[in-house]
């Protein structure tokens, strides 16, 4: 049986895969965000995860106006990445797991959550830049990934309710599938940041402190606060937070927190993470 | 019954709605149009001629033309479908949120390293 061993939460800020891209890592402003992540290479390389269910945001690159699905699913067999207006990242292509995907689209869809089916998308720096992070510059990414992108940029975005929610349909949509897998889930984004208007900059670190608390320990309190909160407190991006519901209500009800890192700033955006497992 | 909008009291802050949605439909597909790299060119080489090939408002083809992306979030610009414009400018999200704030790139810059804006501080400008 398939089986979810751990959760991972991450900001995912465009300038981090730049600076990995660019070689300039090591740099004084940089090496201090990087080295919130050393623990989790390892971390990682021990775990050996089959597949990665890697919950991130469309900023805007394979869902134009036309369409906006609150919740889209990635079923095809691979993933390209995209060019963001600078040309594609330099990174692996992204290979998907389209059984289990789809297999989780039917239980997920089954169980009441309407989810779009996509077999053609390209995956923005939402999603390859926590893979990034955390598996550094390998020629391919070692494990499969399901990428499954969640509407956060127009209003309104679903609730914190219910990506957790989901992210207990999703649990249940794995252990229901046969193939033994060691699969992750991970929830991208945040934390506090607000990139547009006059109030550019906002960082709130009072919330992402008491977010990163409660996320671990209260998550059923946590995705009862509304989306109002979120942008008022946290920045009109902020609301992204909602998205690491997903991944804390894949696991069980008690985690063990291997590692937890915060940083102000990675460009205009407080950074976050958490590695979580079941206990 | 028109739509419910609680978040509208939000100093310096713009929630992408969808009034804003429809306002800005042509703004941000052109914006979308730049993540093919001959776009990006076409665009560069005449700016003016590359935007009068969308159905966009004036205000929103010079919004653009003078990179005022306040004015372009006004005009239902949103700032993911925008980053398209600064990208093909060779330039940073950092820098495009400094110039919204009405602060130079050095004192955003030295107040994003201090730790951000405070949330009390409602974007007027003065950053801490």
């Amino acid at each position: 049986m398939a089986r979810i061993t751990a959760g991972v939460t991450t900001s995912h800020v465009p300038a981090i895969g730049a600076a990995i891209d660019h070689g300039k890592s090591a740099e004084p402003y940089w090496a201090p965000v990087f080295a919130g992540y050393d623990y989790s290479k390892k971390w990682i390389a021990e775990q050996k995860p089959d597949v990665i269910f890697l919950a991130y945001n469309d900023h805007a690159t394979a869902f134009s106006l036309d369409i906006v699905p609150t919740f889209a699913i990635g079923c095809a067999d691979e993933f390209q990445p995209a060019d963001e207006g600078w040309g594609p990242r330099p990174v692996p292509v992204v290979k998907g797991h389209p059984a289990l995907a789809s297999h989780i689209a039917q239980s997920v869809i089954q169980d009441d959550f309407d989810l779009t089916i996509v077999h053609r998308m390209d995956v923005d720096h939402g999603l390859t830049v926590p893979l990034s992070l955390l598996f550094g510059q390998p020629e391919a990414w070692p494990c499969r990934v399901i990428p499954f992108a969640v509407n956060v940029i127009l209003y309104p975005p679903p609730s914190g309710r219910r990506c957790f929610e989901l992210g207990k349909a999703l649990r249940r949509a794995v252990e229901s599938f046969d193939e033994d897998l060691n699969v992750q889930v991970w929830g991208t984004g945040g934390m506090s940041h607000q990139l547009q208007g006059p109030r550019a900059g906002l960082i709130n670190r009072e919330f992402d402190t008491a977010f990163l608390d409660r996320i671990v320990n209260d998550p059923e309190g946590l995705s009862r606060v509304p989306h109002i909160d979120y942008v008022r407190l946290a920045g009109s991006e902020g609301i992204e937070l909602v998205m690491w519901l997903i991944m804390r209500g894949a696991l069980n009800e008690d985690v063990v927190q291997k590692h937890r890192f915060y940083h102000v700033p990675a460009s205009n955006t407080a950074l976050g993470h958490l590695v979580l497992e079941n206990k | 019954m028109t739509l419910e909008k609680p978040y509208r009291d939000i100093p310096g802050t713009t929630v992408f709605d969808a009034d804003l949605a429809r306002m800005g439909y042509h703004l941000n597909q052109f914006c979308m149009s730049l993540m093919k790299p001959q776009n990006r060119e076409r665009f560069k080489a005449d700016p003016r001629g590359y935007l009068d090939e969308w159905p966009m408002s004036e205000e929103q083809k010079q919004a653009v033309l003078d990179r005022d992306y306040n004015r372009m979030i006004a005009n239902g610009g949103n700032i993911y479908f925008l980053a398209k414009i600064f990208s093909t400018d060779g330039l940073s999200f950092r820098y495009a949120a400094a110039t919204m704030t009405g602060m130079s790139q050095e004192d955003y810059a030295q107040m994003m390293i201090s730790g951000g804006r405070l949330p009390e501080s409602q974007g007027d400008g003065e950053g801490n």
